[in-house]
């Protein structure tokens, strides 16, 4: 977190503090305070659905439940006001939770699904309250509920609460942004599996997200309720909520702590310099037209042209400075790095799998494997294609839970858990294709796995460490690339850096070798064997056997998911089976 | 909660069918455009109010019979429908952002209404507006029933399209995989122009049948987004009939509450439905 900008955004809440003292009309207050409004809803729908880029369409129900939680206890019951702020913004985010609960764990809902149920709860619970004496139909009116005196009139308290809910919001999105939990919801937007095969808890931090996402508009509603004094359900939630917010998240940029803000000012502004008179109407088209014009023209929206023109400074900046190194440094390679052999003595085994089955509906991927992998070794597992060795990469890493079997990494069993719990015991793996979070740039990748792998290092650690392992892996001068402007030498070699940024104890190299041309793959085994040398066991799936013969100490061969031979890489070979199992059984 | 009489009920299980064609004929071309061109069309809203407000506006005004709008409407839309998508074509859109440009699209649609027909109600009168016949003690209001057969014959048209013709076949291999599609040999550019023209076309259809049966306020362009998305997605994105059936199934289920309980409580069902669809049926949409 940086504390400039940290101090920036309490600072302007503090000198706009003072504004009410400053005599301006009662208009002022409650345009500013409309302002205010928007701009908690805006960003607080950002921190879910902007971070993780699970698209809510519910976000009226949260903000309605806060609404709802204030009317009913200040207008129907009676609690003084107060009371009531604490209690809207733990009805909405409970209710956030609850739903969290159930919906994060079908893996289904995601995209457009998602968006739809989230809208489908708002109708729900829009007609539960309707027809159940929270409201019953007529609305709640405000008028007689007491607001506590924060400024020289009433408007200016209403203002005063708006600012400190606006400023808490704003300062709670960059503090997310800039911490380890954002860069955790970041790595789910761009690819879920792949983050929760990383380490990341993605379960639990979408619920966090959702039930800080909840809190705050559950506050905006509580606020809002004593504003407009007059409560119904048609006007709680209709679909103005859930779009204004999708609109002006979008149009600010929604990858960014503050677009959801400046998005809001513009639509708030722009809808209220035309909401006069005649005009209105013309208004409203315009509104919609700016908006068709901006997705078109500027899809990442007002703050994603900043980042992105900040993003080439920084690529341009790189570029020189290599090219003012390149001297020094004939090649681009990495300073090899070099650490003396730890070959283990004692054969210790450090992954047992037993018995291990993986079926996807009656066809069975893996069937009943049972193997050791020693500390310090490379293991290569081969195998014609379709003969289960992705699928035991696959795993291994906790990506799919296995049928039946167990696996016990380094005693301990983790069958059935989360992919996380993989990468925190120890496991990294890669991927055929490699799969980079696409958002994100080559130093940030990796150090997002330095963050949530085995370590648990904090951001600015995880940006030192990465940057080493960057250089290994040869990627130094690309290191604020992003992923797409990688060609695939380069991606695999990321897969690669990023696998080693969560020191594992466990290496899973799936296929690391294909694609590449035969100097690239030289590259790549002299790598493979400088990681081995740092002492990291290695599960080595590949077809080039030039490269598993040079690099493996035993080797393990599957068959229609089933383990046919082990043993040392020329003896297994030879072996009947295996020669039948490529080649085909000779008829004599 | 006293039980309602058979002729009550079957009254309003009648009219669950009825307001369920309306659904799944929005449905259909909101649905054809989701699953085959990846496009959440809003506007598709937008274009059903338009045509109803045209049909009124024809009628009441000029006093065009309404059923000849739908020999007048569609080749019009469809070639509005032609015209958005071959703008939108030139941007490569996700989903998302397409929604969020079709509701730009719909709010200047809703801003065009009010501005020629004001935020007023209207109600097309025609000489079908009150028709109606009884059939074994049912009442049959003419208008519903015609929604309910177009409903039905487009459905059924479109299914048959899709699985019968070329045509049809190629705009499934379009949405399955378009860039490998292209490689053999399938115009998309083409067919992805047709296709939005006749969902907007089927939009346009909707509108008459809309203006022939409902008052028109501009708006409640928005309140008919939710309800048609939960039958669009429980029938599934792309498929024809699919909803139709969902939308009959949600209107039904919606007057049999309506009977049961009160009308206030009818939206319960609908999207409780939805969720618990969208939950326990994975892979379906």
């Amino acid at each position: 977190m940086n504390p400039k900008i940290a101090f920036g955004i309490l600072g302007t809440g503090v000198v706009l503090a003072f504004l009410p003292w400053l005599g301006a009309p009662t208009f002022y207050e409650s345009f500013l305070y409309l302002l205010f409004h928007w701009v908690i809803l805006a960003v607080s729908w950002n921190i879910l659905s902007g971070y993780t880029g699970y698209f809510s369409f519910g976000h009226g129900a949260f903000f309605g439940a806060g609404i709802y939680a204030t009317a009913y206890l200040a207008g129907s019951i009676g609690w003084p006001f107060l009371a009531t702020i604490p209690a809207a913004i733990l009805v909405a985010a409970v209710l956030g939770l609850a739903l969290g609960a159930v919906v994060f764990r079908v893996a289904s809902v995601r995209g457009e699904l998602f968006a739809l149920l989230t809208l489908a709860v708002t109708f729900v619970l829009a007609t539960i309250i309707l027809n159940t004496p929270i409201d019953g139909g007529p609305g709640i009116y405000l008028i007689g509920v007491d607001i506590p005196r924060l400024g020289p009139s009433q408007s200016s308290s209403i203002y005063m609460l708006g600012l400190i809910a606006c400023t808490s919001a704003i300062f709670v999105s960059y503090w997310i942004y800039a911490s380890k939990f954002g860069t955790g919801l970041f790595a789910i937007h761009d690819d879920e599996d792949v983050a929760e095969v990383m380490g990341v808890p993605t379960y639990r931090f979408k619920l966090y997200a959702l039930a800080i996402s909840c809190g705050l508009a559950g506050l905006a509603g509580g606020i809002h309720a004593v504003f407009i004094s007059y409560v119904t359900v048609s006007e709680t939630f209709s679909i103005t909520v859930p779009l204004s917010v999708v609109l002006m998240s979008i149009l600010g940029g929604s990858r960014h702590w503050i677009g959801p803000a400046v998005g809001a000012v513009l639509i708030t502004c722009l809808l209220y310099f035309f909401t006069s008179g005649d005009t209105a109407v013309l208004g409203r088209a315009a509104v919609g037209f700016v908006l068709v014009v901006v997705i078109l023209f500027m899809p990442a929206g007002v703050l994603g042209l900043v980042s992105g023109w900040r993003h080439n400074q920084r690529i341009r900046a790189a570029a020189e400075k290599i090219a003012d190194t390149s001297s020094s440094h004939a090649a681009e390679s990495a300073p090899v790095v070099h650490l003396p052999a730890r070959r283990q003595a004692a054969r210790e085994p450090l992954l047992q799998v037993r018995g291990l089955s993986k079926a996807f509906s009656g066809v069975k991927a893996l069937n009943d494997v049972t193997l050791d992998v020693y500390k310090g070794e490379i293991l290569g597992l081969i195998g014609p294609n379709g003969s289960g060795k992705s699928t035991f990469i696959n795993v291994v890493s906790g990506h799919y839970k296995p049928t039946a079997g167990e696996i016990l990494f380094e005693g301990q069993s983790l069958a059935g858990q989360g992919a996380h719990r993989f990468a925190r015991a120890g496991i990294a793996r890669t991927y055929q294709i490699p799969r980079p979070f696409s958002h994100m740039t080559v130093l940030e990748n990796v150090a997002m796995v330095g963050m949530f792998g085995g370590q648990g290092m904090g951001r600015a650690e995880a940006l030192r460490e990465a940057q080493t392992f960057i250089e290994f892996a040869g990627l130094a001068h690309r290191a604020h690339a992003l992923p797409d402007d990688l060609n695939l030498h380069q991606r695999k070699f990321l897969e690669l850096a990023r696998a080693l940024a969560a020191r594992p104890k466990l290496l899973l190299l799936d296929e690391v070798l294909s694609g590449l041309t035969p100097s690239e793959i030289n590259e790549a085994i002299e790598m493979i064997q400088r990681i081995r040398d740092r002492g990291t066991t290695i599960v080595f799936v590949e077809h080039v056997m030039r490269a598993v013969m040079a690099l493996t100490d035993r080797i393990v061969v599957l068959n229609h998911g089933a383990l046919i031979a082990q043993g040392d890489a020329v003896a297994v070979m030879n072996e009947e089976a295996v020669k039948a199992a490529y080649l085909g059984k000779a008829h004599a | 909660m006293t039980l309602p009489s058979l002729n009550l009920l079957s009254q309003s299980i009648l009219s669950g069918f009825f307001i369920g064609g309306m659904y799944g004929l929005i449905g259909l071309g909101l649905g054809l455009s989701w699953g085959l061109l990846r496009q959440i069309n809003l506007a598709h809203f937008g274009f059903v109010f338009l045509s109803a407000y045209i049909s009124y506006h024809l009628a009441t005004v000029w006093g065009v019979d309404p059923l000849l709008m739908l020999l007048v409407l569609p080749p019009i839309f469809f070639g509005i429908g032609m015209t958005m998508q071959w703008v939108l074509s030139r941007f490569h859109i996700s989903p998302f952002n397409s929604l969020l440009v079709t509701f730009g699209i719909t709010v200047m649609i809703e801003s065009l209404i009010q501005y020629i027909w004001t935020a007023d109600f209207r109600k097309l009168q025609s000489s079908y507006g009150e028709e109606k016949f009884k059939v074994v003690g049912l009442f049959v209001p003419v208008p519903e029933l015609l929604t309910l057969l177009l409903a039905i014959f487009f459905a059924f048209a479109f299914w048959a399209a899709m699985r019968f013709t070329d045509l049809g076949k190629a705009m499934r291999a379009m949405a399955e995989d378009g860039p490998i599609a292209a490689a053999f040999g399938i115009n998309q550019r083409l067919l992805s122009l047709l296709l939005s023209g006749a969902c907007v076309a089927l939009a346009s259809v909707a509108g008459v049948c809309f203006a022939l049966t409902f008052t028109l306020t501009p708006t409640q362009i928005f309140s008919w987004v939710g309800v048609v998305f939960a039958a669009v997605m429980l029938g599934g994105l792309g498929s024809a009939i699919g909803p139709l059936v969902a939308g009959i199934i949600i209107g039904v289920s919606e007057a049999i509450a309506m009977v049961l309980f009160s009308p206030s409580w009818a939206p319960i069902v609908s999207f409780s439905l939805l969720i618990l669809m969208l939950l326990f049926r994975p892979g379906k949409a």
